[in-house]
């Protein structure tokens, strides 16, 4: 026996690909090279392989090993193709069983003690790996319990080199080693805040279980201090909970941003980067290592962008294909990833730098064309597919001591949401759309559901007189089909579209 | 002569031993110019067999072979067409080939020989 071959994993954004991992061992000096396409902590593989195996009491051959990655062309990065190469090379010289080996796929870092380190994206690989037919799989002993949230594929935890080997038919004594812990996570749990605490702003409140209903973007412009940010930090505690398909992509997404999982999570994500964010840094990037952006960390959950109009307007602009599409396709010299996007989109701003127009009380020290220019980054192509806007007022000292009585508690507005939805998936199972906010124009004017001329009458005065365009018309109809939803009835009513065109005209920009 | 030196001829002894046992004939031992020295140039038929023989009391400081990398082959090639121009009537009709014996063990006599055919 001089050649044995395994399988590990390449991944591409999350996509991942089986790659056969094929070692040979020659009859000449020793030597140990890696070919087929490694990048450089792939290349180190070799130092980390070579003393990894000493540490472990199974001595690499002293001839030439050659590990063949393939197929050679797929771009191959990171360490997680470790495990495989050491596997591989040892079982050249025949103390493994071939057979057990050629059918387990290995993913994980090496090491220089032997142990196995968790490496980042090992949910996509244990999924791409069960999507290929493999049937074995054997992980990190910190990544086991996120591979095994993969079904369909036996997924075995690992400490070291050792238990690998000895799982394979090796004859390695056992020793006790501390398995590598997984990595804390830095990310913060936005878990209990309830929707009762904002206080006195029923509109918003209202506004904002609308959005969750009908899964509208929306724009909040108000003064410092109106809670906009405490808002849109409820959100995704009012929307329906993931069903498995979404959590185990969202899942996979967070694995591949390098967090720990090890259980999925059925609350949508938030994601709000700060308006100092890179374009990369948004939509994903990176210069051979394809990472996901904010947007895809916010697929199936909720992106918010505070202080919108200090965004660059490219950065901004990013956001239009996305929000299109419901995924990013993001291509660099040799290699494209594509990523899930499809999030919810809110924004918020201030009415101007000072914060202060049109607010009561206070005044505005801004110049005319510091607030033009502070709102014009927003116009465009991006807020075409804005279906709420919201202006926020400062909470009055009355509405803050009279209101928190009958304060909407997250739970009550969350079972609004449910029954919202599951009405509006009912109306539509005959269309390709189950949410308001994705139905097409053209079906709601002239559709089977198309609304009597006699309710429609407010916005089709508006449209008349010009202050509203025919993408806002549509636009108007869907919240108002979301407003109807929520009050339970079949169809929206005048109120329901008086509503919608106050929500949708609510900011003067 | 150096401690080393002794387990080196000693083993170069015990190398050309188990090359006449497989059949071949030593031409040449030792062979040295100032380029460098060749430890010794066997034939066998067709075959003129230019061979490094490497001793090591144990592999501590890693295993014989390592210690024939790259560098010490060009330095082999060279030198085995030196010999050859040396030489010219017994590698006449003779393919050229570098092997290298590695022994390691305490003593030459009975270290663990292994021979690698056509290095590479």
């Amino acid at each position: 026996m001089t050649t044995a071959r395994t399988w590990a994993i390449a991944l591409t954004g999350l996509d991942g690909d089986l790659v056969e991992v094929e070692a040979d061992l020659s009859n000449q000096t020793p030597e140990f090279r890696i070919i087929g396409l490694p990048d450089k902590a792939l290349g180190e593989a070799v130092q980390r392989v070579h003393n990894a195996s000493a540490n472990c009491g199974l001595a690499l051959p002293r001839r030439r090993l050659t590990v063949n990655l393939s197929p050679a062309s797929v771009p191959k990065h990171g360490s997680g193709f470790d495990v495989a190469i050491a596997i591989a090379s040892l079982a050249t010289q025949g103390r493994m069983d071939a057979d057990s080996i050629a059918q387990t796929v290995h993913i994980g870092e090496l090491g220089l003690d032997g142990r196995l380190r968790p490496v980042p994206g090992v949910l996509p690989a244990v999924m791409a790996a069960a999507r290929e037919g493999k049937r074995r799989v054997i992980v990190p002993h910190a990544n086991a319990a996120e591979a095994s949230l993969v079904e369909g594929i036996e997924v075995v935890g690992a400490v070291s080199l050792a238990d690998v080997a000895r799982w394979h038919g090796a004859d390695v004594e056992e020793r006790r080693l501390d398995p590598v812990p997984a990595p804390a996570s830095v990310r913060e749990q936005h878990g209990d805040a309830d929707l009762a605490d904002v206080i006195g702003q029923r509109d918003a409140v209202e506004a904002l279980i609308a959005a969750a209903a009908g899964g509208h973007h929306m724009l909040m412009s108000g003064p410092p201090g109106a809670g906009k940010t405490m808002l849109a930090n409820r959100l995704p505690g009012i929307l329906p909970a993931l069903d498995d398909a979404a959590a185990l992509e969202v899942a996979a997404i967070r694995s591949l941003s390098g967090d720990p999982v090890s259980s999925l999570v059925r609350r949508p994500p938030l994601e709000a980067p700060h308006h100092s964010a890179s374009i990369a840094a948004l939509v994903g990037g990176g210069s051979r290592v394809l990472r996901p952006g904010a947007i895809a960390r916010a697929t199936h959950g909720v992106l918010f962008l505070d202080e919108v109009g200090e965004f660059p307007p490219s950065v901004l602009d990013a956001l239009r294909q996305p929000l299109e599409k419901g995924a990013i396709t993001i291509h660099r010299a040799g290699v494209a990833a594509s990523f899930p996007a499809s999030f919810q989109l809110i924004l918020a701003t201030n009415p101007c730098p000072c914060g202060n127009y049109g607010v009561r009380g206070a005044s505005c020290i801004c110049p005319p064309m510091a607030i033009r220019r502070y709102l014009g980054k927003l116009s465009g192509p991006l807020l075409d597919r804005v279906d709420i806007e919201l202006g926020l007022a400062r909470v009055s000292v009355a509405h803050a001591a009279d209101l928190t009585v009958d304060a909407v508690t997250t739970d009550a507005a969350a079972a609004r949401v449910a029954e919202a939805r599951a009405r509006a998936a009912h109306r539509l199972c005959d269309t390709p759309w189950r949410i308001n906010a994705r139905v097409s124009g053209p079906w709601l004017r002239e559709g089977p559901l198309a609304l009597a001329p006699v309710v429609r009458r407010p916005i089709d005065a508006a449209l008349q007189r010009g202050s509203l365009t025919l993408r806002g018309y549509d636009r108007v109809l869907r919240v108002a089909w979301t407003l109807g939803d929520l009050a339970g009835r079949a169809s929206p009513s005048m109120h329901d579209i008086g509503r919608a065109l106050f929500m949708k005209k609510g900011i003067t920009i | 002569m150096a401690a080393k030196d002794v387990l080196g001829r000693a083993g170069e002894d015990r190398a050309a031993r188990y090359l006449e046992a497989s059949g071949y004939v030593v031409l040449d031992r030792n062979w040295r110019i100032r380029d460098g020295e060749l430890d010794l140039v066997v034939a066998r038929a067709g075959e003129l067999v230019v061979v490094e023989v490497k001793t090591r009391r144990g592999d501590g400081f890693g295993h014989p072979f390592e210690a024939v990398d790259d560098r010490k082959q060009r330095r082999m090639w060279r030198l085995a067409i030196a010999w050859i121009a040396a030489h010219p009537d017994e590698a006449q009709g003779r393919r050229l080939r570098l092997d290298a014996v590695a022994l390691t063990g305490p003593d030459p006599a009975t270290a663990v020989l292994e021979h690698l055919e056509d290095l590479r």
